[in-house]
Protein backbone atom coordinates (compact mmCIF):
# COMPACT_ATOMS: atom_id res chain seq x y z
CA UNK A 1 0.00 0.00 0.00
CA UNK A 2 1.34 3.50 -0.98
CA UNK A 3 1.66 6.22 2.31
CA UNK A 4 -1.00 8.81 2.32
CA UNK A 5 0.50 11.50 -0.38
CA UNK A 6 -1.33 14.26 1.71
CA UNK A 7 0.57 13.53 5.15
CA UNK A 8 4.50 13.97 5.64
CA UNK A 9 6.42 11.94 7.41
CA UNK A 10 5.20 13.25 10.95
CA UNK A 11 1.61 13.00 10.28
CA UNK A 12 1.30 16.53 9.48
CA UNK A 13 -0.41 17.88 6.49
CA UNK A 14 1.87 17.94 3.54
CA UNK A 15 -0.84 18.27 0.32
CA UNK A 16 -4.54 18.72 0.73
CA UNK A 17 -5.59 16.73 -2.47
CA UNK A 18 -8.80 15.20 -1.47
CA UNK A 19 -10.53 14.88 2.15
CA UNK A 20 -10.40 10.95 1.75
CA UNK A 21 -7.66 10.19 4.05
CA UNK A 22 -7.46 13.39 6.12
CA UNK A 23 -7.66 12.09 9.81
CA UNK A 24 -10.23 13.88 11.61
CA UNK A 25 -7.75 15.53 14.16
CA UNK A 26 -5.94 17.60 10.62
CA UNK A 27 -9.69 18.02 9.42
CA UNK A 28 -10.26 20.42 13.50
CA UNK A 29 -7.26 21.90 13.24
CA UNK A 30 -8.17 23.38 9.73
CA UNK A 31 -11.41 24.43 11.14
CA UNK A 32 -10.00 25.88 14.31
CA UNK A 33 -7.51 27.62 12.39
CA UNK A 34 -10.04 29.37 10.02
CA UNK A 35 -11.94 30.49 12.98
CA UNK A 36 -8.93 32.88 14.09
CA UNK A 37 -8.32 33.78 10.52
CA UNK A 38 -11.84 34.83 9.84
CA UNK A 39 -11.36 38.34 12.41
CA UNK A 40 -8.62 39.32 10.23
CA UNK A 41 -10.35 40.30 7.58
CA UNK A 42 -12.70 42.89 9.70
CA UNK A 43 -9.52 44.31 10.57
CA UNK A 44 -7.61 47.50 9.26
CA UNK A 45 -4.63 46.33 8.02
CA UNK A 46 -6.05 42.75 6.71
CA UNK A 47 -3.35 40.73 6.67
CA UNK A 48 -0.80 38.70 8.65
CA UNK A 49 2.78 37.92 8.07
CA UNK A 50 2.58 34.49 7.71
CA UNK A 51 3.35 33.48 4.47
CA UNK A 52 5.89 36.73 3.93
CA UNK A 53 8.45 36.10 1.33
CA UNK A 54 6.59 32.79 0.03
CA UNK A 55 4.86 32.59 -3.89
CA UNK A 56 1.92 30.64 -3.91
CA UNK A 57 1.06 29.72 -8.17
CA UNK A 58 -2.65 29.80 -8.83
CA UNK A 59 -2.53 26.60 -11.41
CA UNK A 60 -5.89 27.21 -13.16
CA UNK A 61 -6.21 24.24 -16.06
CA UNK A 62 -10.09 25.31 -15.87
CA UNK A 63 -11.67 27.99 -15.88
CA UNK A 64 -13.12 29.31 -12.29
CA UNK A 65 -12.53 32.92 -11.76
CA UNK A 66 -14.61 32.96 -8.13
CA UNK A 67 -12.00 29.77 -6.64
CA UNK A 68 -9.32 31.04 -7.91
CA UNK A 69 -10.54 34.65 -6.71
CA UNK A 70 -10.85 33.59 -2.82
CA UNK A 71 -7.61 31.58 -3.25
CA UNK A 72 -5.70 34.28 -4.36
CA UNK A 73 -7.35 36.52 -1.56
CA UNK A 74 -6.62 33.98 1.01
CA UNK A 75 -2.94 33.60 0.07
CA UNK A 76 -2.42 38.13 0.06
CA UNK A 77 -4.07 38.05 3.22
CA UNK A 78 -0.88 35.73 4.63
CA UNK A 79 1.39 37.95 2.46
CA UNK A 80 2.31 35.69 -0.29
CA UNK A 81 2.74 36.61 -3.44
CA UNK A 82 0.35 35.29 -5.78
CA UNK A 83 1.07 34.04 -9.00
CA UNK A 84 -2.13 33.69 -11.43
CA UNK A 85 -1.48 31.25 -14.17
CA UNK A 86 -4.29 30.05 -17.00
CA UNK A 87 -2.79 27.30 -18.31
CA UNK A 88 -5.24 26.43 -20.68
CA UNK A 89 -4.10 29.68 -22.92
CA UNK A 90 -0.72 29.61 -22.34
CA UNK A 91 1.98 26.99 -22.28
CA UNK A 92 0.27 23.83 -22.47
CA UNK A 93 -1.61 24.93 -25.45
CA UNK A 94 1.50 25.05 -27.03
CA UNK A 95 1.86 21.27 -26.05
CA UNK A 96 4.46 21.36 -22.99
CA UNK A 97 3.06 18.48 -21.10
CA UNK A 98 1.60 19.34 -17.34
CA UNK A 99 4.95 17.92 -15.19
CA UNK A 100 6.93 19.87 -17.77
CA UNK A 101 4.88 22.68 -16.83
CA UNK A 102 5.62 22.22 -12.87
CA UNK A 103 9.06 21.77 -13.63
CA UNK A 104 9.03 25.61 -14.72
CA UNK A 105 7.48 27.03 -12.12
CA UNK A 106 9.37 25.29 -9.51
CA UNK A 107 12.80 26.57 -11.05
CA UNK A 108 11.00 29.86 -10.27
CA UNK A 109 10.96 29.36 -7.29
CA UNK A 110 7.77 28.05 -6.31
CA UNK A 111 6.35 27.22 -2.86
CA UNK A 112 3.19 26.51 -3.06
CA UNK A 113 0.80 25.14 -5.90
CA UNK A 114 -3.07 25.14 -6.25
CA UNK A 115 -4.22 23.34 -8.62
CA UNK A 116 -7.51 23.34 -10.53
CA UNK A 117 -7.73 20.73 -13.34
CA UNK A 118 -10.71 18.96 -15.24
CA UNK A 119 -8.76 16.14 -14.58
CA UNK A 120 -9.73 14.06 -12.28
CA UNK A 121 -6.13 13.12 -10.31
CA UNK A 122 -4.19 16.09 -11.97
CA UNK A 123 -3.12 17.32 -8.50
CA UNK A 124 -1.98 14.23 -7.17
CA UNK A 125 0.31 13.32 -10.23
CA UNK A 126 1.72 16.97 -9.44
CA UNK A 127 2.08 15.78 -5.35
CA UNK A 128 3.83 13.09 -6.16
CA UNK A 129 5.90 14.93 -8.58
CA UNK A 130 7.30 18.08 -6.79
CA UNK A 131 10.18 18.30 -4.25
CA UNK A 132 9.61 18.24 -0.59
CA UNK A 133 9.55 21.89 0.05
CA UNK A 134 6.42 22.39 -2.32
CA UNK A 135 2.96 21.96 -1.25
CA UNK A 136 -0.09 21.36 -3.33
CA UNK A 137 -3.50 22.12 -2.82
CA UNK A 138 -6.22 20.90 -5.20
CA UNK A 139 -8.54 23.70 -5.96
CA UNK A 140 -10.96 20.99 -7.66
CA UNK A 141 -10.23 18.35 -10.47
CA UNK A 142 -12.48 16.74 -12.29
CA UNK A 143 -15.61 14.70 -10.31
CA UNK A 144 -12.99 13.83 -7.83
CA UNK A 145 -12.78 16.42 -5.23
CA UNK A 146 -12.62 19.82 -3.92
CA UNK A 147 -11.48 19.44 -0.65
CA UNK A 148 -11.70 23.21 0.35
CA UNK A 149 -15.22 23.51 -0.69
CA UNK A 150 -16.11 20.70 1.59
CA UNK A 151 -14.26 22.14 4.49
CA UNK A 152 -15.74 25.58 4.03
CA UNK A 153 -18.60 23.77 3.99
CA UNK A 154 -18.50 21.87 7.48
CA UNK A 155 -16.53 25.50 8.31
CA UNK A 156 -20.30 27.02 7.71
CA UNK A 157 -22.43 23.98 9.27
CA UNK A 158 -19.90 24.18 12.55
CA UNK A 159 -20.43 27.89 12.59
CA UNK A 160 -24.45 27.56 12.90
CA UNK A 161 -24.88 24.37 13.93
CA UNK A 162 -21.83 24.19 16.27
CA UNK A 163 -22.19 19.95 16.55
CA UNK A 164 -22.69 17.39 14.00
CA UNK A 165 -23.63 14.15 15.98
CA UNK A 166 -27.16 15.14 15.64
CA UNK A 167 -27.78 16.49 12.58
CA UNK A 168 -29.75 16.17 8.84
CA UNK A 169 -28.13 16.90 6.16
CA UNK A 170 -29.26 16.84 2.78
CA UNK A 171 -27.48 17.64 -0.60
CA UNK A 172 -29.81 18.63 -3.47
CA UNK A 173 -29.33 18.47 -7.50
CA UNK A 174 -26.57 17.08 -9.67
CA UNK A 175 -24.43 14.64 -7.01
CA UNK A 176 -22.85 12.99 -10.58
CA UNK A 177 -21.20 15.54 -12.05
CA UNK A 178 -20.33 17.40 -8.26
CA UNK A 179 -16.94 16.78 -6.95
CA UNK A 180 -18.07 19.50 -4.58
CA UNK A 181 -20.75 16.94 -3.21
CA UNK A 182 -18.10 14.11 -2.70
CA UNK A 183 -15.80 15.94 -0.56
CA UNK A 184 -18.90 17.59 1.02
CA UNK A 185 -19.83 13.93 2.20
CA UNK A 186 -16.62 12.98 3.39
CA UNK A 187 -16.38 15.85 5.75
CA UNK A 188 -19.55 14.99 6.99
CA UNK A 189 -18.86 11.67 7.79
CA UNK A 190 -15.30 12.56 8.91
CA UNK A 191 -17.25 15.23 11.68
CA UNK A 192 -19.40 12.14 12.27
CA UNK A 193 -23.16 13.39 10.82
CA UNK A 194 -25.18 10.73 11.57
CA UNK A 195 -28.14 11.49 8.89
CA UNK A 196 -26.59 12.43 5.48
CA UNK A 197 -29.10 12.37 2.49
CA UNK A 198 -28.93 12.91 -1.25
CA UNK A 199 -31.53 13.93 -3.27
CA UNK A 200 -31.78 14.20 -7.19
CA UNK A 201 -33.22 12.34 -9.98
CA UNK A 202 -31.77 8.77 -10.68
CA UNK A 203 -29.63 9.97 -13.94
CA UNK A 204 -27.68 12.49 -11.64
CA UNK A 205 -26.81 10.36 -9.12
CA UNK A 206 -23.40 8.31 -9.56
CA UNK A 207 -23.78 4.35 -9.33
CA UNK A 208 -23.45 2.64 -5.87
CA UNK A 209 -23.87 6.32 -4.28
CA UNK A 210 -25.19 4.33 -1.49
CA UNK A 211 -21.81 2.98 -0.26
CA UNK A 212 -20.75 6.69 0.44
CA UNK A 213 -22.50 6.41 3.55
CA UNK A 214 -25.61 8.14 2.36
CA UNK A 215 -29.45 7.82 1.96
CA UNK A 216 -30.41 8.29 -1.37
CA UNK A 217 -34.16 9.82 -2.13
CA UNK A 218 -35.26 10.73 -5.45
CA UNK A 219 -38.64 12.72 -3.78
CA UNK A 220 -37.32 16.01 -2.35
CA UNK A 221 -40.65 16.43 -0.21
CA UNK A 222 -39.30 13.30 1.72
CA UNK A 223 -35.81 14.17 1.52
CA UNK A 224 -35.91 16.91 2.84
CA UNK A 225 -38.70 16.15 6.03
CA UNK A 226 -36.86 17.51 9.50
CA UNK A 227 -33.40 17.99 7.97
CA UNK A 228 -31.02 20.87 9.80
CA UNK A 229 -29.24 22.12 6.80
CA UNK A 230 -29.91 21.94 2.69
CA UNK A 231 -27.30 22.11 0.67
CA UNK A 232 -27.84 22.89 -3.43
CA UNK A 233 -26.04 21.77 -5.80
CA UNK A 234 -25.18 24.24 -8.94
CA UNK A 235 -26.77 22.64 -12.23
CA UNK A 236 -24.55 22.97 -14.67
CA UNK A 237 -25.85 24.71 -18.14
CA UNK A 238 -24.31 22.05 -20.43
CA UNK A 239 -25.87 19.28 -18.13
CA UNK A 240 -29.39 20.50 -19.01
CA UNK A 241 -29.42 20.02 -22.79
CA UNK A 242 -28.13 15.99 -22.86
CA UNK A 243 -30.01 13.22 -22.46
CA UNK A 244 -29.95 13.16 -18.45
CA UNK A 245 -32.89 16.17 -17.85
CA UNK A 246 -36.00 16.81 -19.67
CA UNK A 247 -35.09 21.28 -19.18
CA UNK A 248 -34.20 23.68 -16.94
CA UNK A 249 -37.78 24.03 -15.92
CA UNK A 250 -38.93 20.69 -15.61
CA UNK A 251 -36.08 20.76 -13.13
CA UNK A 252 -37.35 23.52 -11.03
CA UNK A 253 -40.39 22.12 -10.50
CA UNK A 254 -39.43 18.66 -9.57
CA UNK A 255 -36.09 19.83 -7.49
CA UNK A 256 -35.73 23.47 -7.09
CA UNK A 257 -35.80 24.91 -3.78
CA UNK A 258 -38.94 26.44 -3.04
CA UNK A 259 -40.30 28.25 0.39
CA UNK A 260 -42.91 25.97 0.70
CA UNK A 261 -39.95 22.63 0.34
CA UNK A 262 -38.45 24.83 2.89
CA UNK A 263 -40.94 24.06 5.10
CA UNK A 264 -40.72 20.58 5.39
CA UNK A 265 -37.11 21.16 6.73
CA UNK A 266 -36.47 22.53 10.33
CA UNK A 267 -37.72 25.48 11.50
CA UNK A 268 -33.96 26.63 12.37
CA UNK A 269 -32.64 24.93 8.81
CA UNK A 270 -29.93 26.85 6.58
CA UNK A 271 -29.34 26.74 3.25
CA UNK A 272 -26.08 26.74 1.50
CA UNK A 273 -24.80 26.69 -2.07
CA UNK A 274 -21.71 26.58 -3.33
CA UNK A 275 -21.54 29.07 -5.96
CA UNK A 276 -22.83 30.17 -8.45
CA UNK A 277 -26.76 29.79 -8.44
CA UNK A 278 -28.78 29.88 -10.99
CA UNK A 279 -32.02 31.29 -9.70
CA UNK A 280 -35.23 29.65 -11.41
CA UNK A 281 -33.17 26.17 -11.57
CA UNK A 282 -31.89 24.75 -8.36
CA UNK A 283 -33.51 27.42 -5.97
CA UNK A 284 -35.87 30.34 -6.08
CA UNK A 285 -34.82 33.93 -5.70
CA UNK A 286 -37.06 34.21 -2.41
CA UNK A 287 -35.57 31.06 -0.93
CA UNK A 288 -31.89 32.50 -1.80
CA UNK A 289 -32.42 36.09 -0.28
CA UNK A 290 -34.45 34.60 2.48
CA UNK A 291 -32.77 34.62 6.11
CA UNK A 292 -32.33 31.04 6.28
CA UNK A 293 -29.86 31.23 3.01
CA UNK A 294 -26.65 31.49 4.58
CA UNK A 295 -24.64 31.19 1.11
CA UNK A 296 -22.69 34.86 1.33
CA UNK A 297 -21.17 33.97 4.95
CA UNK A 298 -19.98 30.67 2.87
CA UNK A 299 -18.22 32.66 0.77
CA UNK A 300 -16.51 34.87 3.71
CA UNK A 301 -15.27 31.43 5.40
CA UNK A 302 -14.30 29.97 2.59
CA UNK A 303 -11.64 33.04 2.66
CA UNK A 304 -10.44 32.10 6.07
CA UNK A 305 -10.49 28.22 5.49
CA UNK A 306 -8.48 28.74 2.27
CA UNK A 307 -6.35 30.91 4.68
CA UNK A 308 -6.03 28.03 7.12
CA UNK A 309 -4.73 25.05 4.74
CA UNK A 310 -2.16 27.67 3.19
CA UNK A 311 -1.00 28.26 6.87
CA UNK A 312 -1.01 24.78 8.44
CA UNK A 313 0.58 23.34 5.01
CA UNK A 314 3.52 26.25 5.26
CA UNK A 315 3.86 25.68 8.96
CA UNK A 316 4.96 22.26 7.97
CA UNK A 317 4.41 20.37 11.14
CA UNK B 1 23.61 22.01 39.00
CA UNK B 2 22.71 25.70 39.21
CA UNK B 3 20.67 26.47 42.77
CA UNK B 4 17.25 27.47 41.76
CA UNK B 5 16.16 31.19 42.42
CA UNK B 6 13.45 31.61 45.54
CA UNK B 7 10.12 32.77 43.75
CA UNK B 8 8.32 36.02 44.28
CA UNK B 9 4.68 35.82 45.23
CA UNK B 10 2.70 36.54 42.26
CA UNK B 11 0.03 37.81 43.89
CA UNK B 12 2.04 40.68 45.80
CA UNK B 13 3.44 41.50 42.55
CA UNK B 14 -0.08 42.04 41.39
CA UNK B 15 -0.78 44.04 43.89
CA UNK B 16 2.62 46.26 43.47
CA UNK B 17 1.63 47.12 39.46
CA UNK B 18 -1.76 47.94 40.17
CA UNK B 19 -0.10 50.70 42.75
CA UNK B 20 2.05 51.60 40.12
CA UNK B 21 -0.27 51.43 36.95
CA UNK B 22 -2.65 53.55 38.83
CA UNK B 23 -1.43 56.87 39.01
CA UNK B 24 -1.03 56.17 34.65
CA UNK B 25 -4.54 55.26 33.71
CA UNK B 26 -6.41 58.24 32.20
CA UNK B 27 -9.53 58.09 29.89
CA UNK B 28 -7.48 57.23 26.95
CA UNK B 29 -6.09 54.24 28.15
CA UNK B 30 -6.76 51.07 26.98
CA UNK B 31 -5.17 47.25 27.93
CA UNK B 32 -4.32 44.61 25.77
CA UNK B 33 -2.73 41.50 27.26
CA UNK B 34 -1.41 39.04 25.52
CA UNK B 35 -2.61 35.25 25.62
CA UNK B 36 -2.22 32.97 27.49
CA UNK B 37 -0.51 34.30 30.90
CA UNK B 38 -0.99 37.87 30.02
CA UNK B 39 -4.15 37.72 29.48
CA UNK B 40 -4.71 36.41 32.85
CA UNK B 41 -2.93 39.50 34.27
CA UNK B 42 -4.77 41.99 32.06
CA UNK B 43 -7.66 40.77 33.21
CA UNK B 44 -6.86 41.18 36.85
CA UNK B 45 -5.20 44.45 36.65
CA UNK B 46 -8.08 45.84 34.32
CA UNK B 47 -10.55 45.34 36.69
CA UNK B 48 -8.98 46.51 39.33
CA UNK B 49 -7.93 49.63 37.27
CA UNK B 50 -11.32 50.69 36.43
CA UNK B 51 -9.87 50.68 32.49
CA UNK B 52 -13.81 52.05 30.74
CA UNK B 53 -12.10 50.83 27.31
CA UNK B 54 -13.15 47.28 27.09
CA UNK B 55 -10.38 44.52 27.70
CA UNK B 56 -8.41 43.61 24.07
CA UNK B 57 -6.31 40.35 23.67
CA UNK B 58 -3.98 39.34 21.27
CA UNK B 59 -2.57 35.94 20.07
CA UNK B 60 0.48 36.33 18.58
CA UNK B 61 0.59 33.02 16.71
CA UNK B 62 0.12 34.28 13.51
CA UNK B 63 3.28 36.80 13.63
CA UNK B 64 6.26 34.42 15.27
CA UNK B 65 9.15 34.46 13.85
CA UNK B 66 10.08 30.97 14.53
CA UNK B 67 6.69 29.74 12.30
CA UNK B 68 8.53 28.58 9.45
CA UNK B 69 10.62 26.32 11.71
CA UNK B 70 7.77 25.09 14.09
CA UNK B 71 4.56 25.80 12.14
CA UNK B 72 0.79 26.29 13.68
CA UNK B 73 0.08 25.49 17.76
CA UNK B 74 -2.52 23.42 18.33
CA UNK B 75 -4.82 25.63 19.10
CA UNK B 76 -4.79 29.89 18.22
CA UNK B 77 -7.01 31.68 19.73
CA UNK B 78 -8.72 34.83 17.93
CA UNK B 79 -7.32 38.12 18.50
CA UNK B 80 -9.89 40.37 19.88
CA UNK B 81 -9.40 44.31 20.24
CA UNK B 82 -12.69 45.91 21.09
CA UNK B 83 -11.78 49.49 20.61
CA UNK B 84 -10.25 51.40 18.47
CA UNK B 85 -6.59 51.77 18.48
CA UNK B 86 -5.99 54.63 16.63
CA UNK B 87 -4.83 57.49 18.98
CA UNK B 88 -4.90 55.39 22.41
CA UNK B 89 -2.48 54.85 24.97
CA UNK B 90 -2.01 51.63 25.33
CA UNK B 91 -0.85 48.87 28.38
CA UNK B 92 0.43 45.83 26.73
CA UNK B 93 0.45 43.46 29.35
CA UNK B 94 2.57 39.77 29.25
CA UNK B 95 3.62 37.30 32.37
CA UNK B 96 6.92 36.77 31.55
CA UNK B 97 9.54 39.24 29.44
CA UNK B 98 12.56 37.40 28.43
CA UNK B 99 13.63 37.26 24.59
CA UNK B 100 11.64 39.71 23.29
CA UNK B 101 10.41 38.36 20.78
CA UNK B 102 6.74 37.88 22.30
CA UNK B 103 6.98 42.02 22.49
CA UNK B 104 7.93 42.37 19.27
CA UNK B 105 5.12 39.88 17.40
CA UNK B 106 2.61 41.74 19.35
CA UNK B 107 3.70 45.17 18.84
CA UNK B 108 3.42 44.07 14.84
CA UNK B 109 0.27 42.79 15.10
CA UNK B 110 -1.36 45.97 17.46
CA UNK B 111 0.08 48.16 14.66
CA UNK B 112 -1.92 46.23 11.96
CA UNK B 113 -5.30 47.59 13.71
CA UNK B 114 -4.70 50.92 14.28
CA UNK B 115 -1.71 53.74 14.95
CA UNK B 116 -2.06 53.54 18.65
CA UNK B 117 -0.76 57.20 20.43
CA UNK B 118 1.84 55.44 23.03
CA UNK B 119 2.30 51.52 24.08
CA UNK B 120 3.95 50.82 27.08
CA UNK B 121 5.00 47.22 28.41
CA UNK B 122 3.80 45.69 31.86
CA UNK B 123 4.79 42.55 33.14
CA UNK B 124 4.97 40.49 36.24
CA UNK B 125 8.23 39.09 36.00
CA UNK B 126 11.00 40.48 34.08
CA UNK B 127 13.86 37.82 33.29
CA UNK B 128 17.16 39.21 31.57
CA UNK B 129 18.37 37.81 28.15
CA UNK B 130 16.91 40.10 25.59
CA UNK B 131 17.63 39.64 22.34
CA UNK B 132 16.08 42.58 20.88
CA UNK B 133 15.74 46.27 22.08
CA UNK B 134 12.61 45.64 23.90
CA UNK B 135 11.94 46.73 27.58
CA UNK B 136 9.18 47.00 30.46
CA UNK B 137 8.11 50.40 31.45
CA UNK B 138 6.44 48.06 34.50
CA UNK B 139 7.63 45.10 36.03
CA UNK B 140 6.41 43.73 38.83
CA UNK B 141 9.68 42.03 39.88
CA UNK B 142 13.43 41.09 37.81
CA UNK B 143 13.95 37.55 38.15
CA UNK B 144 17.19 35.90 37.45
CA UNK B 145 16.41 31.96 35.88
CA UNK B 146 19.35 29.95 34.51
CA UNK B 147 19.45 28.84 31.34
CA UNK B 148 17.53 25.85 30.07
CA UNK B 149 14.72 26.78 32.87
CA UNK B 150 11.47 28.73 32.07
CA UNK B 151 9.77 30.78 34.45
CA UNK B 152 5.82 30.24 33.91
CA UNK B 153 2.80 31.68 35.17
CA UNK B 154 -0.05 29.33 36.54
CA UNK B 155 -3.53 29.85 37.52
CA UNK B 156 -4.94 27.80 39.97
CA UNK B 157 -8.74 26.82 40.16
CA UNK B 158 -9.58 29.98 42.67
CA UNK B 159 -7.48 31.93 40.13
CA UNK B 160 -4.79 32.28 42.13
CA UNK B 161 -1.26 33.30 40.49
CA UNK B 162 1.97 31.68 41.05
CA UNK B 163 5.06 31.07 39.00
CA UNK B 164 6.44 27.98 38.50
CA UNK B 165 10.39 26.78 36.63
CA UNK B 166 9.53 24.14 33.80
CA UNK B 167 13.04 22.70 32.21
CA UNK B 168 12.84 23.70 28.43
CA UNK B 169 12.42 20.48 26.24
CA UNK B 170 12.44 22.48 23.15
CA UNK B 171 15.31 25.89 23.49
CA UNK B 172 15.44 26.29 19.67
CA UNK B 173 15.41 29.98 18.93
CA UNK B 174 14.20 30.98 22.30
CA UNK B 175 18.09 30.40 23.40
CA UNK B 176 20.06 33.65 23.77
CA UNK B 177 23.11 34.04 21.29
CA UNK B 178 25.94 32.52 22.23
CA UNK B 179 24.68 29.92 25.22
CA UNK B 180 25.94 26.56 24.45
Amino acid sequence: MQANPQLNKRGGLQHLLSIDGLPRDIVLHILDTASSFVGISEREVKKVPLLRGKSVFNLFFENSTRTRTTFEIAAKRLSADVINLNVDTSSTAKGESLLDTIDNLAAMNADMFVVRHAQSGAPHLIARHVQSHIHVVNAGDGRHAHPTQGLLDAYTIRHYKHDFSHLAVAIVGDVLHSRVARSLIGVLRTMGTPDIRVIAPQTLLPAGVEQLGVTVFNDIAQGLRDVDVIVMLRLQNERMRGPLLPSAQEFFKTYGLTDERLALARPDAIVMHPGPMNRGVEIDSPVADGGHAVILPQVTFGIAVRMAVMAILAGGV
Amino acid sequence: MPTLPVLPDAEQLVDQLVEQLRPRVHANTAMVGIVTGGAWLAERLHKRLAISAPLGLIDISFYRDDYSSSGLKASVKPSHIPFDVNGRDLLLVDDVLYTGRTTRAALNELFDYGRPRSVQLVVLADRDERQLPIAAQFAGAVIQVPLGQSLELHRDAQGRFEFALQARIDVGNSQPAGAP
